[in-house]
């Protein structure tokens, strides 16, 4: 048994014997599509290489994040400190490695917070119909109309500067956009017998919502949601430049590029040097959640 | 549809879409105001405090509390704040002392002009860009269409800004520094639209003129870029579905120029559908200048923004909300009803 676990044709096979075959057979396919995209394998290897690199911190960084040596401030870089050292004398690198562990939290809870409210929002909205879509889908297209960032920026305003609290904020302003993909995919079933088969067994709506309806929504959830971490991403770092989102000594890259706005004509690196990793992040988050959605959501190629 | 015509006639049937939109625009305008309504009053500042200070008697502090309505209903308040705001009555800063819609008044203009060349950039650029693209698929220029949308994803504006600074300000000296013009011109413009490039042609004062350009050119093009990367890669995707189109393909055969093909036949069907895209990065582009603006020191709203986030101004901070809002809410709607009005196909 598990000899045939480790073949293809287990894992190809037409007719699983079991569901766990079935699973793992699907999982193959798409890992064998997703293979084929180059540039999605890019993105995967830099999202890898950011878990990798934000678990590993303490072990990878060459010199404390928030300790400098202030006869060392301000130096370009060189051997000793590949990206240069800030105007604390503190090692920009090491502050970079460490600042994956912040975006890494922000992200991660963006997407625990964000995602699975809007999926409720727009199965429930699909699923029922009526007066509770028609109110639901009002109350999501007006957050959806309105600037997302000085949404985002009022709302840090209000619940005071921090990373908690941007994460809450940048939550608030992302949710919409899950609950759209959710109802419209919902819509697409919600008529189908076997949620008519699952009514008539007696299953409640909660059953059927949290059982039937949310899963075939998440493909197309999962998809977005890594479409959108670059742009989570930016909007955090936005907040931490201006000074609303993690605190000084955080090494937050946004909150670093921000200090090194000061010495930026003479002292360029301790600006540039944060911002290389957002992009680079960033990208990989794209890239990656461009191929998963050419392999798990083909509809969604032309839309954007 | 069919019901409609029976109930209203074909005209007011025409125009019940158009009635529904407006419904739902004030609807959103509500929402913002609530929005704004809420976060007002969740601030941990206490409003009655501001007032009275902090060393007011128990009495003062009452008195204060009800002369300024804290306690009605929230309902009650709400509609308050609604009317007042209608009013154009948005509070009075506390860092500036002035009324907050004199505030914005003023600054309002600094963010139009840096946001409207970079659309002019955007458009100018972009829709050539993804037309070429279009024609000519798997091409250089398609290639680069690409890395300029992944680019317009990844890479933050700031630091964008930032880099840009550095380059062609501090290493080439091509450009103007922070700010809106040199600094010994500063306020000798005579102020008649508040658009700093306008008014010095009006003045005549051509020195003024290129002082303000060099300062505006790096901070509106690096917004341009943004929306160069959307529309761009919008136009190539509307051009690429009418390309695939049978009356191309019968245009093909009968004989006519590409030229014509690309720019009569493709292209025109698809102007309206670009309105709504080059609206909706418009509007964009004015909540992407909160974060330019800071960089680049830029008088206009979004630096207004931040600085009454930094003093925890918050009359200031509700005020750029709400007319930012507005704003975009009105183009985002704004274009969505022309292109019902202008498309055929969105009418039926």
């Amino acid at each position: 048994m598990t000899m045939h676990i480790l073949s293809r044709d287990w894992l190809l096979s037409e007719d699983p014997e079991t569901r766990m075959q079935a699973r793992l057979g699907q999982f193959y396919r798409l890992a064998r599509a997703l293979m084929r995209n180059p540039l999605a394998m890019v993105g995967l290897a830099i999202i890898v290489m950011l878990l990798l690199v934000a678990a590993l911190a303490p072990w990878l960084a060459p010199y404390s994040p928030l300790e400098g040596n202030l006869q060392n401030r301000l130096q370009p870089p060189s051997a000793a400190h590949w990206m240069g050292t800030d105007e604390l004398g503190r090692d920009i690198m090491s502050r970079v490695i460490f600042g994956a562990r912040i975006t890494l939290f922000i992200v991660l809870l963006v997407a625990v917070i964000a995602a699975p409210l809007g999926l409720m929002i727009g199965a429930v909205s699909g699923y029922f119909g009526g007066w509770v879509d028609r109110v639901l889908m009002s109350v999501t297209d007006i957050f959806l109309s309105m600037p997302r960032l000085i949404l985002a920026l009022a709302f840090v305003a209000a619940l005071g500067p921090g990373i908690e609290n941007a994460v809450i904020a940048i939550a608030i302003t992302t949710w919409p956009v899950y609950a759209r993909i959710a109802r419209a995919e919902t819509l697409t079933f919600r008529t189908a017998e076997f949620i008519a088969a699952a009514q008539m067994q007696g299953a409640s709506h909660a059953r059927i919502i949290a059982r039937h309806v949310v899963p075939l929504c998440l493909s197309s959830t999962i998809v977005r949601v890594t479409l959108d971490m670059a742009g989570i991403i930016l909007t955090a770092a936005g907040l931490g430049f201006l000074g609303l989102g993690a605190q000084p000594p955080l090494p937050e890259w946004g909150a670093m590029i921000s200090r090194g706005r000061a010495f930026i004509l003479d002292q360029w690196w301790v600006a540039t040097m944060p911002g290389f990793a957002i992009v680079i992040v960033s990208l990989g988050f794209c890239l990656f959640g461009d191929g998963l959605r050419d392999v798990l959501d083909p509809k969604g190629r032309s839309k954007s | 549809m069919a019901q409609a015509i029976r109930l209203f006639g074909p005209l007011a049937a025409r125009l019940l879409p158009i009635v529904w939109l407006l419904l739902v625009v004030a609807l959103t305008f509500l929402g913002l105001l609530a929005i704004t309504f809420v976060i007002g009053r969740v601030v941990p500042i206490d409003p009655v405090l501001a007032v009275v200070g902090d060393r007011a008697s128990r009495e003062t502090y009452e008195a204060a509390r009800l002369a300024m309505g804290l306690d009605d209903p929230l309902l009650v308040q709400f509609v308050r704040y609604v009317i007042e705001v209608a009013q154009g009555n948005l509070g009075r800063s506390v860092s500036t002392g002035r009324p907050v819609i004199e505030d914005l008044a003023r600054v309002f203009p600094a963010t139009l002009e840096m946001a409207t060349i970079g659309i002019i950039i955007g458009v100018v650029i972009g829709v050539p860009m993804g037309v070429m693209a279009a024609a000519r698929q798997g091409t250089w220029i398609d290639q680069i269409i690409r890395v300029l949308a992944l680019a317009g994803y990844a890479i933050p504006a700031f630091w964008l800004g930032l880099v840009g600074l550095v380059i062609f300000y501090a290493k080439f000296r091509l450009v103007g520094g922070p700010g809106r013009i040199d600094i010994f011109m500063d306020g000798m413009v005579p102020v008649r639209t508040g658009l700093l490039l306008i008014d010095s042609l009006i003045a005549g004062d051509m020195r003024a003129f290129r002082s303000a350009w060099s300062h505006v050119v790096l901070p509106a093009t690096i917004l341009g870029f943004f929306s160069l990367a959307y529309i761009a890669r919008m136009t190539r995707s509307f051009m690429l579905e009418q390309l695939s189109q049978e009356y191309i393909i019968t245009a093909r055969v009968k004989g006519a120029p590409e030229r014509v093909i690309i720019w009569r036949h493709a292209f025109r069907p698809i102007r309206v559908q670009l309105i709504t895209v080059i609206g909706l990065s418009y509007a964009g582009l004015l909540e992407g200048s909160v974060m330019i603006e800071t960089v680049f020191s830029w008088p206009g709203i979004g630096n207004y923004l931040t600085t009454a986030l930094l003093n925890a101004d918050m009359n200031a901070v509700l005020g750029a909300t709400l007319v930012i809002g507005a704003v975009f809410i009105t183009i985002n709607k704004g274009s969505d009803l022309l292109y019902r009005l202008m498309d055929p196909r969105a009418r039926a």
